[in-house]
Formats: C-alpha cells, sequence, structure tokens
C-alpha cells in the first residue's frame, strides 16, 4: 500500500474549490517518495485537468462516466476500481453531499478504515490519527484505524488552504469498468431568491437561531436589524420552520456571507454547517447563554447571556 | 408495506462534564440524551406516508412504520416518542458487545434488522446531532446491497412503488432531482416537513405499547460483527480543545449591551 489518491469533486462543469482543499491535506499525510494522484470522475474529465494542475499533484487521473454529474453508484464503482489498482495507503474525499452518498457505503463494502468529518490528520509514531468532532463540537475526539492497511478520510471544508502555484501533473486515463446505475440523475433546481435581500451582499448581519425559541419573537429581531441598520439573517431551523425565507439562511446549504464585515450571531450554537457561511467575517459577535458553545469559538467578541435581554437594552441605543 | 425508520438516542453535554477514566469518552452520567433532531423529520416523513390518501384501485395494502434503535434500555424513551408520533412499533436491540461501535458497526446491526423486517423503504437522518458521522444509513444501504441517496429533501413516493422521486440538498441550496430504485435507503434531511407534536393521549398510549428488544444473536450476528472489533475506526482520546476563545464581554446586561452598540457604531463610522 502506497501514495494517496485525492478524490476531485465537480459539479455542472466547475471544480468544487474543496478538491484542492484536499491537496493540501494530502501532504501532511504523504511519507517520503509517496506520490500524490487526484481522481477526478466526469463524462469529459480533461476539463478540469487545467485546474487540478497545482503544486502538491503527481498525477492526475481522468475517469469518464456516463453521467455528467455526481451518481452514487458509479462513484462508488469507479473508486472501488481506482483503489484496487492503486493501492493507496490512503483516500481523501471531501466530506460533502455527493460523498455523503457513498464515501461510507465504500468503506463498509471493502473494510477502509474510515472517519468523517476530519479536520486534522497527521502520522503519529506511524499511525494515522485523525481528529474530529463530537458531542456538537464541543470535543474534539482522535481515532485511529487499528489494523487496516487503507483508510478513506472524508475531510472537512475550508480547513485546508488550497495550494497557489500550479505544476504540470502528468496526466493518465483510467477505464473505469462500466457500472451499473440504480438511480438517475435529472435536473438541477436552484433555490430561488424569492425574497428582498441578497446575504451575499450584506456587510452587516445579524442573525438569529434557534435561541429565539417561537416564532412570535421574530418581529423583535426584525424591528432590531432595522433599527441598527443590519440585515436580518438566520441559521436553518428558523429558515425551516418558515419563520423567516429560505433566502436569509446563512451556511452550507443556504446562503455565504461574502461582503459581511459584521456578524452579530444571536442564540445560534454554531453548528459546522452554519459556520460555512460566516466563519471567515473579520468581525463576529456571538450571544449565547452557553458559555461552551462553539460559536464561541469563532466569535471575535462573546457575550454570555440572553439575546432577549441584550436586545432590549441594545435597542435603547439606537 | 413497510417503512423501516433507524433513529438514534444523540446525547449533548451537561454544563459541566467529566471525562471517564480512560480519556476515551464522557462520563455517561453528564450526558442528556434525546431523539436525534433528524430523526424527528424521518419519521414524519415516513408516518405522512402511511397516512396518504390511498391511491385509487387497486386498493394499496396498509402501511406500517417501524422504529429501530441500537442503545442500552435509555434508548426506550425515545422509541416511545416515535411511538406517540405515529410509528406503529419500535425494536431495540442491544448487547454489551455493541459498546464502542463506530458508525459502521451500527450500520451492520441495522442492515440485520432490515433483512429480518424486510421493509420497502428503510430511512435514515442525514447525521446525528452529537457525532456528526453522517455515514449511518449509507453504511447500511451497503451491507443490504440496497440502491442509497443521502440529505433527500421533496420526496415523492407512493408505498410499495418501484421507484422513488426525491431532490438531493446539495451545498448553496441547489438540489439535484433523482430518481431511485426501490427498495432504498434514504438518509432524510432537516425540514422535509414539519414534525408534528405527540398529543397527550398517544403519549399516553405509547407508554403502554411493547418494544421488541433484540439480542445480536436474534438477529444472527456474533460479538465480532460489532465493538471495536466490527468498526472501521477506533477513539484513541477524546478532550476539550483549547479553542481560540472569544473576548468575553464582561459587566451586567446594560455594560455588555453598550459595548455591543459601540462595536455596530464604531463599524459605522468606519463604513460611512
Ligand atoms: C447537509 C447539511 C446542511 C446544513 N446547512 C445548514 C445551513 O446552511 N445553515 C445552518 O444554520 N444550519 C445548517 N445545517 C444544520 C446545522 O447542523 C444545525 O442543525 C443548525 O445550524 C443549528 O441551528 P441553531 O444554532 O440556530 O440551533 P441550535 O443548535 O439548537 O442552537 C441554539 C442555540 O441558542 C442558544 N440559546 C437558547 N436560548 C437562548 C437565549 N435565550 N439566549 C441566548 N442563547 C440562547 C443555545 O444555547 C444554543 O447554543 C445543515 C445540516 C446539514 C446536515
Ligand atoms: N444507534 C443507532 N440506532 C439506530 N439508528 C442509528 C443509530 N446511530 C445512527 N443511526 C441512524 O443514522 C443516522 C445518522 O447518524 P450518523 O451516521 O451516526 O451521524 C441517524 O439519524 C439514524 O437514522
Amino acid at each position: 500500500m502506497s501514495g494517496i489518491l485525492v478524490i476531485a469533486e465537480q459539479r455542472r462543469g466547475e471544480l468544487r474549490p474543496v478538491s484542492l482543499e484536499l491537496v493540501s491535506a494530502a501532504q501532511g499525510l504523504r511519507r517520503a517518495g509517496e506520490e500524490v494522484a487526484v481522481a477526478v470522475l466526469s463524462d469529459s474529465p480533461q476539463r478540469f485537468v487545467g485546474p487540478l494542475s497545482m503544486a502538491g499533484v503527481d498525477e492526475i487521473l481522468t475517469v469518464t462516466t456516463p453521467a455528467a454529474e455526481f451518481d452514487t453508484d458509479t462513484f462508488e464503482s469507479a473508486v472501488g476500481a481506482l483503489i484496487a489498482q492503486r493501492a493507496p495507503d490512503v483516500i481523501l474525499v471531501a466530506h460533502s453531499v455527493d460523498s455523503f452518498g457513498y464515501a461510507a457505503a465504500l468503506a463498509a463494502r471493502l473494510g477502509l478504515g474510515f472517519a468523517t468529518d476530519v479536520f486534522d490528520a497527521r502520522r503519529i509514531d506511524g499511525e494515522l490519527v485523525a481528529t474530529r468532532g463530537g458531542y456538537g463540537q464541543k470535543v474534539n475526539v482522535e481515532v485511529d484505524f487499528p489494523g487496516r492497511s487503507t483508510v478513506l478520510l472524508a475531510i472537512r471544508g475550508n480547513v485546508f488552504k488550497a495550494p497557489e502555484s500550479t505544476a504540470t501533473p502528468k496526466v493518465t486515463v483510467f477505464d473505469a469498468p462500466e457500472g451499473k446505475s440504480r438511480s438517475t440523475g435529472r435536473e438541477f433546481i436552484e433555490l430561488s431568491a424569492g425574497d428582498d435581500v441578497d446575504m451575499t451582499a450584506a456587510e452587516f448581519i445579524l442573525t438569529i437561531g434557534r435561541g429565539i425559541g417561537e416564532e412570535a419573537k421574530v418581529p423583535q429581531f426584525r424591528e432590531l436589524a432595522d433599527a441598527i441598520g443590519a440585515t436580518l439573517g438566520c441559521s436553518r431551523p428558523i429558515a425551516d420552520a418558515g419563520w423567516l425565507p429560505k433566502s436569509r439562511q446563512v451556511g452550507q446549504s443556504g446562503k455565504t456571507a461574502g461582503a459581511c464585515k459584521l456578524y452579530i450571531a444571536m442564540g445560534v450554537s454554531g453548528a459546522i454547517q452554519h459556520l460555512a457561511g460566516m466563519k471567515h467575517v473579520s468581525t463576529i459577535v456571538a450571544v449565547n447563554t452557553d458559555a461552551e458553545a462553539s460559536i464561541f469559538g469563532v466569535a471575535k467578541y462573546g457575550i454570555v447571556g440572553d439575546i432577549f435581554e441584550i436586545a432590549e437594552q441594545l435597542r435603547t441605543h439606537f | 408495506m413497510k417503512i423501516l425508520v433507524a433513529v438514534k438516542q444523540v446525547a449533548a453535554l451537561d454544563e459541566d462534564f467529566e471525562m471517564r477514566d480512560d480519556g476515551r469518552d464522557v462520563e455517561p452520567d453528564f450526558l442528556l440524551r434525546d431523539l436525534n433532531e433528524w430523526d424527528d423529520f424521518s419519521l414524519e416523513e415516513a408516518v405522512k406516508i402511511k397516512e396518504a390518501p390511498p391511491a385509487p384501485a387497486p386498493a394499496p395494502a396498509p402501511v406500517e412504520v417501524v422504529v429501530v434503535s441500537v442503545g442500552a434500555d435509555e434508548v426506550d424513551e425515545s422509541l416511545r416518542k416515535c411511538l406517540a408520533k405515529g410509528a406503529d412499533r419500535a425494536l431495540r436491540v442491544w448487547d454489551a458487545a455493541i459498546e464502542g461501535s463506530d458508525s459502521i458497526a451500527i450500520a451492520r446491526v441495522l442492515a440485520a434488522v432490515a433483512k429480518r423486517e424486510a421493509p420497502d423503504m428503510l430511512f435514515a437522518g442525514v447525521q446525528s446531532s452529537d457525532q456528526s458521522f453522517a455515514s449511518t444509513g449509507i453504511a447500511t444501504a451497503a451491507f443490504l446491497g440496497w440502491p442509497h441517496a443521502a440529505v433527500v429533501s421533496n420526496l415523492s413516493y407512493a408505498p410499495g412503488a418501484k421507484s422513488a422521486v426525491f431532490r438531493r440538498e446539495l451545498e448553496g441550496g441547489l438540489l439535484h432531482e433523482v430518481e431511485i430504485q426501490c427498495p432504498a435507503v434514504l438518509t432524510i434531511q432537516l425540514g422535509i416537513n414539519t414534525p408534528r407534536y405527540a398529543s397527550l393521549r398517544s403519549i399516553k398510549q405509547a407508554a403502554a405499547k411493547p418494544i421488541e428488544v433484540l439480542s445480536l444473536a436474534d438477529l444472527g450476528l456474533g460479538s465480532a460483527d460489532v465493538g471495536e472489533a466490527g468498526s472501521l475506526s477506533r477513539v484513541r482520546r477524546m478532550y476539550v480543545p483549547d479553542k481560540g476563545r472569544a473576548q468575553l464581554i464582561a459587566g451586567d446586561v446594560a455594560q455588555q449591551a453598550a459595548r455591543l452598540a459601540e462595536i455596530i457604531k464604531e463599524f459605522k463610522g468606519a463604513a460611512a
């Protein structure tokens, strides 16, 4: 067993940025003389050779699939065939919606060492050790893989920094066996704006989370946001409950607060999927009754306290 | 016609907690338990399918919703919650050897239950709120050899149908419509429906319903199939990370709010 196999992600003709983050994650695991090969699966994989020709990539494996987009069975059989031929000691995939669909099945079927949502991976005395979160990200959990010569890790996004310089890796065509697929991908549906605001353009956001408790409390925070000149955003449960439109949801499956400079999170615990949309903001203020809430891990300022009391007092200043 | 719903009782940390002596988990006395949030949605989805008005002739067979959880006695409380919210039957699998199982070993047990129950569809949650493996459901499908899909929303499935159509919820709010052959394992996403509250009457009725408890032997499994031996990873160490802590704003509520107002005004001054 030798070498690191990275599975790139593409969607609708674009390489997903996390693909290159995986290349960086691979560097820390590479043993002397080991190569990093990146496989890309698509109906026209050649188009990704350019974007994947980055420092740290030794080889690009192009795998032509029948469908243009991700398909569970296709990925499982093609990546399985790659593992059989290449015998890598580590396989890296993104901890993403696509990988949720097949990585665990592959690991279970092949008996690979396996860990998901990994944000740190290193060798300690030659043994691969991966770190992930536990109990709602309040503790770190170190896992190892006794007796497993091949380990599949699903790596958290936005942790490793993508390489910036280019390279000229060798390109190899990999012929995956024609697999039978039991599902058919149809069209993509874009979340319609359906609302007045563009969260991605807002510079100042006040976000409410499940801490607000009930729908009847929404108007007072809407009023507060107006008074302080912020755009009102929310975490997922608020949008799922229909208390605010989906277009105001910040996070992995919602919007990224791309232009935001000041982000006030009230009653938000700081789940990684929420952080995915806002943790880059330079000034984050978190208000939460739970001093251990993970939102305090990314916030610049923290107030351990009740959002209703803080909101009421804050209102008197505007 | 049957839908099997895998449900997990998750654990949250109590305010002050202690680690176990071996440093590999939290002392169980400091854990607050509840049904995984995702499972509320997958159970509701199954119950909705059960309650959907019957299609025109030929009359379909009635739908039975069975919930299953792998865990010790305390899990009965969560199973009763499911019974109160519309599940017809509850199963629990436990054996001391299951202790220390990762999501793959749990999946092996769930697959054995599915083989025994032979459902037409199996639902799991996308992930658990405590350990966030996001892998148990899909690994179960692998052991069954069934078609599978993750992060499912907008499901349209008629009981007993040969295929189902749903939308995979991708990053950035993008949806991908997919048709899948059944029986299948689907991991259900938050927000797919609006989970109901259990009525007092149904809570009372659920308290009287039996929960069937199965052992590994009942499922044709042995201790090597579960625990560390049956897992693909092992916890070495659990610890409280030294997070880059936020600068805490001190004082009483009025002082804290005043400081926050200052931060906002500074920002607006700078932005203006
Ligand atoms: C594939 C996938 C995609 C997802 N996408 C997103 C996404 O885009 N955006 C998103 O937000 N989530 C997303 N989630 C869900 C995410 O995992 C969490 O469930 C969610 O972010 C939790 O929202 P919350 O912090 O508001 O609620 P909770 O986690 O319930 O936190 C509520 C917080 O409020 C605090 N609180 C309670 N009362 C008060 C009070 N009176 N004063 C102060 N604090 C109080 C509590 O201490 C707690 O910390 C996604 C999940 C998955 C699996
Ligand atoms: N012990 C368990 N018993 C039954 N179902 C489980 C168990 N653990 C996980 N699951 C299922 O897997 C889903 C996702 O959990 P996980 O993969 O552990 O993050 C849960 O929502 C359940 O449907």
